[in-house]
């Protein structure tokens, strides 16, 4: 679905990526694991074309057979939302504070979409359904700071969906959350996955939650991928040295995040409603 | 060995500035030996026009223009300079002490603040200063009265940011006394952003000076004050040169020391230019 | 700046009934922010009484003695003619007393008589400032208009010969003194060039327009003279412009860096991610953050073109507050000083009640809480 091939960035004369090569695949979660400073963000805003002011990319990111490096703005802005989507770190920020949830989630769909607004708005409250936000109508009309962490993140995800993008990068999408939420995020992660068979760039340095929803596992280190294999082989049985170093500097398993995962959707709502009620 | 300025000092706009800064400093010093005429003596044909012999040209009672325009700034930069001082030591050490005691020492000193700030600038200065009686020293006080809360605000808040961290603690915790804290860990850390908001407030305070001066509540004739000077020019202003290169010399000075503020402000760390941001108009 | 108060205690919406949604939603909405408003109504209130009481005090806590300042020399010299005087115009009774005769009259919209010129204060203000919010108003309009553009294509174009240029155009507009600028631009555009029209509010052979609001371009409008009205808008347009310099600086200056700060936020980023055309991303998500800090500068900017109305007036012999508050101060003519001081300080409160207002109505954190 997405290739990244040799894909090299530069900001302001250092090497940010030094030949990076990626793939996704329809209905695969693919992590990107690193610690800061590895470039895995870089790669995930190099996809829509998002890099900072000054920086220059070279190499191939093939969205299907199309060169998304080489695409005039007009093209990339039809990508972007469209085909390829992306949910940002910290929902607190992402998500716009003046304007309606509503708004947030139905303004790409009427630009890209073409949809009228009883329309737009009947699919915003079905999305927002999906991703499990309770009173989907009148959350429709509340603004962001009115929701908790995890259902802002949720919402973040619901905006993403909205124009059903065939690619998702999710950069580092439960960092920012509470603990007891992120499982209920990457558990709705995983299920759309799943649903509406998505390509998903996951990039997180938290190895627990990669092992608790990837496919594929990627590791980078200095803008350079340095392993990548299905997830069971690269977390249990590394290659590289670095992975290797990686894994050890974990504290013990990181169970209670999968296995958190394993619980049945109920926990799901419980969790989110509790925290609803502590943070809204 | 030479020492370079910092890559931020480069700028042009600051040379510029910096430049013309130090001109106008110099001519502030050396006006008894720069200027061709004495600026008080009225004996040269009146309102004659610029040419050689005197350059700026004359006004109504004969006196030479640029001698004037010169002997000037020995009034009003080194006032405007006093005057700066003078409202960052009374507001910075009302807002300090606001922002470090806190209570009803914070609210009161913040509700005149508030007080001042409920009225237009010049018209307060104007009251204060026509209340006064009309001088040059009357004027920097009602200039004094209208700047201080802005420096007070400010202070108080780099005062409420720093004092609560850690350095500042553990200082009175080893037994400094409030005094020490003060001086030793609070004030280093609110002295630079409060140095930029002083650089960018010169050309302001002069523009309030003189423009006191201009309405009659400032400097007393026949003192060469510039903002006196062209109110002097307005009754004749088809001799356009009475009060022209008066304004002139405001305007150079104001905006040279507003290019090195304005440099000033972007060499600082990002964080503390917030600070001053909302104020450093 | 702001109104100070307490914003807590507004309605949290809670679900509204299942049925008549839509009706419900408007209801929460439109809710939050009747009581937002009326709180805010209530504080600017509280705030003008105690402007009342503060230019009373400081009126009154002036060293000069008014006196002095009203009689001629040698009726200073008699104590009688110096009692009767004092007499004459309450000032030899307790403060307390006077404060609360001055209360009384002000709520009769009495404000005293001028000592200047004999008559009732209120009757002067109200024929100056219409006057004045008229070159004031069309000033911050200009302001408004030219400074946020100009700091907006500023922002875009970071770093790029725009950008130098129109900072540097900004600081010398910080720079010139509006004194001198008025009277460089009434040599050159009227005595030299003759381009635009003398001194005064419309030309001396026309008569002015009948009164409905005091300010000449909207009362001949409204009267149908196009011929005032052009004359009145001629006349404005130098006094304004020259006001405008300043804050037309100020606001491209602080417009470009409120839109530099909110570009680099995240939700930009995510709007961009999400495809949307530029235009939409400028509009309706850069602006709209933008303009918080922006209209709190430009209420900043009213206060320092009411100032501004000081130095101006006297070139353009426009009949505003300005000259009336020069020419009180002065003479130390204390009601109708006051005077100055209560409208002045009144206008400002307004002007400060609108922009929280307006931080209301654009965001709605402040309105929701």
């Amino acid at each position: 679905m997405l290739d990244i091939t040799d894909l090299r960035v530069a900001i302001g004369g250092r090497d940010v990526l030094g030949g990076v090569h990626l793939s996704l695949r329809q209905g695969q979660v693919h992590g990107l694991a690193g610690e800061s400073g590895s470039g895995k963000t870089m790669t995930g805003l190099a996809v829509l074309g998002l890099l900072p002011h000054g920086a220059r990319a070279t190499g191939t990111i093939a969205l299907e057979g199309r060169d998304l490096l080489g695409l005039p703005q007009k093209e990339l802005n039809k990508v972007r939302g469209g085909e390829v989507a992306m949910v940002f770190q910290d929902p607190a920020t992402s998500l716009h504070p003046m304007l309606t949830v509503g708004r947030q989630l139905t303004e790409h769909m009427r630009h890209h979409l073409k949809l009228g607004r009883a329309e737009a708005r009947e699919r915003a409250v079905e999305l927002l359904g999906k991703v499990r936000i309770p009173g989907p109508s009148e959350a429709f009309g509340r603004y962001p700071h009115q929701f908790s962490g995890g259902m802002r993140q949720r919402i973040a995800i619901a905006i993403a969906l909205a124009c059903e993008p065939k690619v998702l990068i999710a950069d580092e999408p439960t960092t920012a959350l509470d603990v007891t939420v992120q499982a209920g995020v990457l558990r709705l992660l995983r299920g759309l996955c799943d649903d509406l068979g998505l390509a998903v760039l996951l990039v997180t340095h938290d190895l627990g939650v990669m092992s608790a929803v990837a496919d594929q596992v990627s590791v980078m280190k200095d803008g350079l991928v340095v392993e990548t294999g299905p997830r069971a082989e690269v977390l249990r049985a590394p290659s590289h040295p670095y992975t290797r170093s990686l894994l050890d500097s974990l504290p013990d398993a990181p169970a209670p995040l999968a296995a958190g995962l394993a619980d049945g959707a109920a926990e799901d709502s419980q969790e989110d409603r509790r925290a609803d009620g502590e943070s809204a | 060995m030479t020492r370079r300025l910092p890559e931020a000092w480069r700028q042009p706009l600051a040379i510029v500035g910096g430049v013309v800064a130090l001109a106008w400093l110099v001519i502030a010093l050396a006006a008894p030996w720069l200027a061709p005429h004495d600026p008080l003596a009225q004996d040269l044909p009146r309102l004659a026009a610029p040419g050689p012999g005197h350059w700026f040209g004359t006004d109504q009672l004969g006196r030479d223009i640029l001698s004037r325009v010169l002997y000037g700034a020995r009034v009003s930069i080194p006032l405007t300079l006093m005057l700066v001082a003078l409202s960052v030591l009374v507001g910075g050490l009302l807002g300090a002490c606001a922002g470090y005691f806190g209570r009803w020492v914070d609210e009161t000193i913040m509700r005149v603040a508030d007080l001042v700030f409920a009225f237009p600038t010049v018209i307060l200065a104007m009251v204060v200063a026509a209340a006064l009686g009309a001088s040059l020293t009357n004027a920097v006080l009602a200039v004094l009265v209208v700047a201080w809360p802005a420096y007070a605000r400010v202070t108080r808040g780099l005062v409420l940011g720093v004092r609560e961290r850690e350095f500042v603690l553990s200082g009175r915790l080893l037994g400094f006394s409030v005094w020490r804290s003060l001086r030793v860990d609070v004030l280093p850390n609110v002295t630079g952003p409060v140095l930029v908001l002083a650089t960018l407030d010169i050309g302001t305070a002069l523009l309030l000076l003189s423009g006191l001066s201009f309405l009659g509540l400032g400097a007393k004739p026949p003192s060469p004050e510039w903002g006196a000077m062209v109110a002097g020019g307005v009754e004749v202003f088809d001799s356009w040169w009475v009060a022209t290169f008066p304004g002139l010399a405001i305007l150079t000075v104001v905006l040279a020391f507003n290019f090195l503020g304005d440099t000033l402000r972007d060499a600082l760390d990002p964080r503390t230019a917030r600070a001053i941001k909302e104020r450093a108009l | 700046m702001t109104v100070s108060g307490d914003v807590s205690g507004a309605d949290t919406p809670g679900p509204p009934p299942a049925a008549a949604q839509r009706g419900g939603r408007a209801r929460v909405r439109r809710h939050p922010l009747a009581r937002f408003l009326l709180r805010r109504v209530l504080i600017a209130i509280l705030l003008a009484w105690g402007i009342t009481l503060v230019t009373f005090v400081l009126t009154n806590l002036v060293p000069g003695d008014p006196a002095a300042a009203n009689l001629g020399q040698r009726a200073l010299g008699d104590p009688a003619i110096v009692a009767q005087w004092r007499q004459e115009h309450g000032l030899d009774k307790p403060l307390p007393q006077q404060y609360l005769i001055h209360l009384g009259g002000l709520l009769h919209g009495d404000l005293g008589t001028s000592q200047q010129s004999h008559r009732p204060v209120s009757q002067d203000l109200a024929e100056t400032v219409p006057a004045t919010l008229e070159l004031a108003g069309a000033a911050i309009v200009v302001s408004l208009v030219l400074g946020v553009a100009f700091g907006v294509v500023a922002a875009l174009r970071r770093d790029r010969l725009t950008d130098h240029a129109l900072r540097v155009l900004s600081l010398i507009g910080i720079s010139v003194p509006t004194f001198w600028l008025a009277l460089v631009a009434f040599y050159v555009f009227f005595y030299r060039l003759q381009i635009t029209p003398g001194s005064g509010r419309i030309d001396p052979g026309l008569t002015a327009p009948p009164p409905v609001t005091g300010l000449a371009t909207v009362d001949s409008a409204l009267a149908g003279q196009w011929d005032v009205f052009a004359s009145a808008v001629g006349h404005l347009l130098t006094p304004a412009l020259v006001l405008a310099l300043y804050t037309i600086g100020l606001l491209t200056r602080f417009t470009r860096s409120a839109v530099l700060e909110v570009l680099g936020q995240d939700y930009v980023r995510a709007a961009r991610a999400k495809g949307l055309p530029g235009r939409v991303i400028l509009f309706r998500y850069v602006l709209r953050s933008a303009l918080v800090p922006i209209i709190t500068v430009a209420g900043l900017a009213f206060g320092s073109l009411l100032s501004g109305t000081v130095l101006v007036e006297a070139i353009f012999a426009w009949p505003g507050v300005g000259q009336y508050a020069y020419k009180s101060a002065t003479t130390l003519d204390l009601p109708a000083v006051m005077g100055v001081g209560l409208v002045v300080g009144g206008v400002y409160l307004v002007i400060n009640l609108i922009v929280d207002v307006l931080y209301g109505v654009i965001d709605p954190r402040v309105r929701l809480q």
